[in-house]
């Protein structure tokens, strides 16, 4: 895997705090043709201060994965079990009073499409100014402007494009007032929800800059939700890899891309285009994703898998380490460890007592 | 100054006007000449609508003179009284009179509905009475229209949601002239609340000065309580059936932009936010519906101001729309070809201001 320059940079993240811990969370929709399970008994633990790769292809998932971590899933979905425990707080038992506290001002989120994300009748600068005021009423107006626009100055968006509306701005601007937007209250933690899928590639080099910038400078913890795995190379410190509603695997970044254990993740590296190799085809996984209506039994990940055998029609693998187990080091989770679930990967099991991730 | 209707008309006219000149001289360039075209192009509309009317209201069988005389009349007398009036000459002759009277604002004397009245004097009673009806139809539609089309998109799929939905069908569906005559059986004959027809009880009409011919003005300013009771009373029945034959297609397009509006990115980016629910739906998003709305506003308040026909002829209402209606009926040329020259003066105004409004609420139109 020469082609992506992984160079993670894990002296920000403290390896010891949990800011948010996603337990045992289940997403169902409701559909006309039965219940689909959009996220199955997942669980997924975010360090403060790291930048962690949420992967996987359209429907895999992953931004059903953002929306409910803020409780925003839309009708007919809904969280049907599973825990958030954000600061040692449960989320999932706040009342929508206490959530919209958390949203915004605790939790930010970044959108897809920054051109349709701003209201259109509506001035930049009133927009940052809401924000600030919907959380922190006390501020006047004229403190919560000049706080914008120190903000904005920092995003390199000067005080005049702050009078102007956003048809009136660049895409790459409108992203740096998403930014903006989520930086104003000092969140801990940022949801960047394929927030450059819509950027040309060098609005999209110069969007990652910023943000690894601001990273070092806030202490911001971010949960990178997209389907480029060069954006996560370029930027994570740990990937969670998610196939189907279930995390495949979670490793830190070149962990994942030197040693992937999944098959999933090892033909999703594969079919990345690569103009080192000098190849006229592309590795092309074989099969369509599942139907989440009715998923596949056991692994759901076995119709398409090169390696499948019995036991993966029958059982679903949980999530278990892979890597080599030290000495003192059977405590299960943690931010260095490697997970996977594959049946493939059995004889790791034993070792740590078929614990579930 | 006294207080008449035309100062009331000119005093509007002289809003839309500042209002007109205010775009004019702020807006961009691209706008100033928009404004400046729109107001140019309601002249040429105008004239092709009076033409229209003038071939049209000739094609028509019969003429004045024929639907005021009895039957069998002799050929004689009928043509004196043409001669007298003008019809027994070619027709590019009346045509090029007609227009030139219009220029110089003579409307011309009625035939048959109000005889040897000016029409302009008949427009100055009746237009009052239309505007009377129709300003608290429109506030009513309004009020109750957004207010229950918001309410339904907000609550999408709820029990109010269909209520509202199948009531909208209902009332746009019901004929006019249906309603208007079951709600007087039942107000105003069964349970004698309201009176059937009419503007105003006769004992009270000749007690106050008709100055603006506007009855909820006029009886307040003569201080006339009891009149003024009166007058609203009258008013009730004519406007609910406007308001509820109105109201139907407005909360119906209320409701739909307004749900296209709440599944909008920035819709979910301000709940992210952690934007209250109520300033996300109320403010943000039905700012933002309400555009495509305006047009049905602006459309609306036009064509009702030209006369709610079936309306007003069903409660004998003497407004502009049964003007229209007599005077058609009775082959009046001169009332109708007045008529029209209102309904074009209101059209092409309320449009052009519609327009400009757009710019206004919605930064991206720049014309």
């Amino acid at each position: 895997m020469s082609l992506f320059q992984v160079v993670p940079d894990h002296s920000q993240v403290n390896k010891q705090e949990i800011i948010l811990s996603i337990r045992d969370l289940s997403v169902e929709y409701q559909t006309r043709r039965g219940v689909l399970s959009a996220i199955d008994t997942l669980s997924l633990d975010l360090y403060k201060g790291e930048v962690l790769g949420l992967v996987g292809e359209s429907g895999s998932g992953k931004s059903t994965l953002g929306k409910a971590i803020m409780r925003m899933i839309p009708s007919p979905g809904r969280i049907t079990k599973g825990q958030l425990i954000f600061k040692n707080q449960d989320l999932m038992a706040y009342d929508e009073n206490q959530m919209r506290d958390v949203r915004g001002k605790q939790i930010s989120m970044i959108f897809q499409d920054p051109m349709t994300s701003l209201n259109p009748v509506q001035r930049i600068d009133n927009h940052i100014i809401e924000a600030i005021r919907v959380h922190e009423p006390n501020i006047s107006k004229d403190e919560a402007l000049a706080r914008s626009e120190s903000l904005m100055e920092r995003l390199g968006i000067g005080r005049r494009r702050l009078k102007e509306y956003p048809h009136q701005l660049s895409g790459g601007m409108r992203q740096r007032v998403m930014i903006g937007l989520a930086l104003a209250l000092k969140a801990n933690i940022i949801i960047a929800d394929e927030a450059t899928t819509s950027l040309d590639v060098i609005v999209e080099a110069q969007f990652l800059d910023l943000l690894r910038e601001l990273k070092e400078e806030f202490g911001l913890t971010i949960l990178l939700v997209t389907h480029n795995i060069g954006i996560v190379a370029e930027l994570a410190d740990r990937v969670a890899v998610m196939y189907a509603g279930r995390l495949a695997e979670v490793a830190n970044v070149d962990e994942l891309f030197h040693n992937p254990k999944h098959p999933y993740t090892q033909g999703l590296l594969r079919s990345v285009p690569n103009i080192a190799i000098d190849s006229q085809d592309l590795y092309r996984m074989d099969g369509t994703p599942p139907n989440l209506v009715m998923p596949p039994s056991g692994c759901r990940f076995h119709p398409r898998c090169p390696h499948v055998m019995d036991i993966c029609h029958q059982k679903q693998p949980w999530l278990v380490r892979v890597d080599e187990i030290g000495e003192g080091d059977e405590q299960v989770g943690g931010y260095d460890k490697h997970l996977a679930s594959c049946w493939l990967h059995q004889e790791y099991q034993g070792a740590t007592q078929a614990r579930r991730y | 100054m006294e207080l008449t209707f035309g100062t009331l008309c000119g005093g509007g006219l002289l809003l839309v006007g500042l209002f007109l000149l205010y775009a004019i001289l702020t807006g961009s360039r691209s706008l100033r000449n928009y404004v400046i075209t729109r107001l140019l192009l309601v002249v040429p509309m105008i004239w092709i609508l009076l033409t229209l009317v003038f071939v049209m209201m000739r094609i028509l069988p019969g003429d004045p003179i024929s639907t005021r005389l009895k039957p069998g009349t002799d050929q004689a007398t009928l043509d004196r009284l043409r001669e007298r009036a003008g019809l027994n000459r070619p027709i590019y002759e009346q045509y090029w009179d007609y227009i030139t009277d219009i220029v110089r604002g003579d409307l011309g004397v009625s035939n048959n509905v109000e005889q040897d009245r000016p029409v302009t004097d008949i427009i100055g009673r009746r237009f009052p009475a239309t505007i009377e009806l129709v300003m608290p139809s429109i506030l009513l539609m309004l009020i109750f229209g957004i207010i229950s089309g918001a309410l339904s998109a907000n609550r999408h799929k709820s029990t109010m949601d269909y209520s509202f939905r199948i009531s909208s069908v209902v009332a746009y569906a019901v004929p006019i002239f249906w309603l208007g005559l079951m709600l007087q059986i039942v107000f105003a004959r069964e349970l004698n609340l309201l009176p059937v027809a009419q503007r105003i009880n006769p004992q009270y009409a000749n007690e106050f000065e008709h100055r603006t011919n506007i009855y909820m003005i006029d009886t307040l300013l003569a201080g006339n309580i009891e009149a003024f009771a009166d007058v609203l009373k009258h008013l009730v029945l004519p406007t609910v059936t406007l308001t509820i034959a109105l109201v139907g297609v407005f909360i119906r397009l209320t409701r739909s932009n307004m749900i296209e509006v709440l599944q909008e990115d920035y819709v979910t980016a301000s709940r992210a936010r952690g934007v209250p629910e109520r300033k996300v739906v109320y403010f943000h998003a039905l700012r933002n519906s309400f555009i495509p709305i305006m047009t049905l506003i602006g459309l609306q308040v036009a064509v009702l101001l030209a006369g709610a026909v079936l309306t007003e002829t069903t409660f004998s209402w003497d407004g502009l729309g049964k003007l229209l209606r007599d005077g058609i009926a009775l082959r009046d040329y001169p009332v109708v070809q007045g008529a029209v020259v209102v309904f074009a003066i209101t059209v092409g105004v309320m449009s052009t201001l519609t327009d400009i409004l757009y710019a206004f609420i919605d930064p991206r139109i720049r014309f």
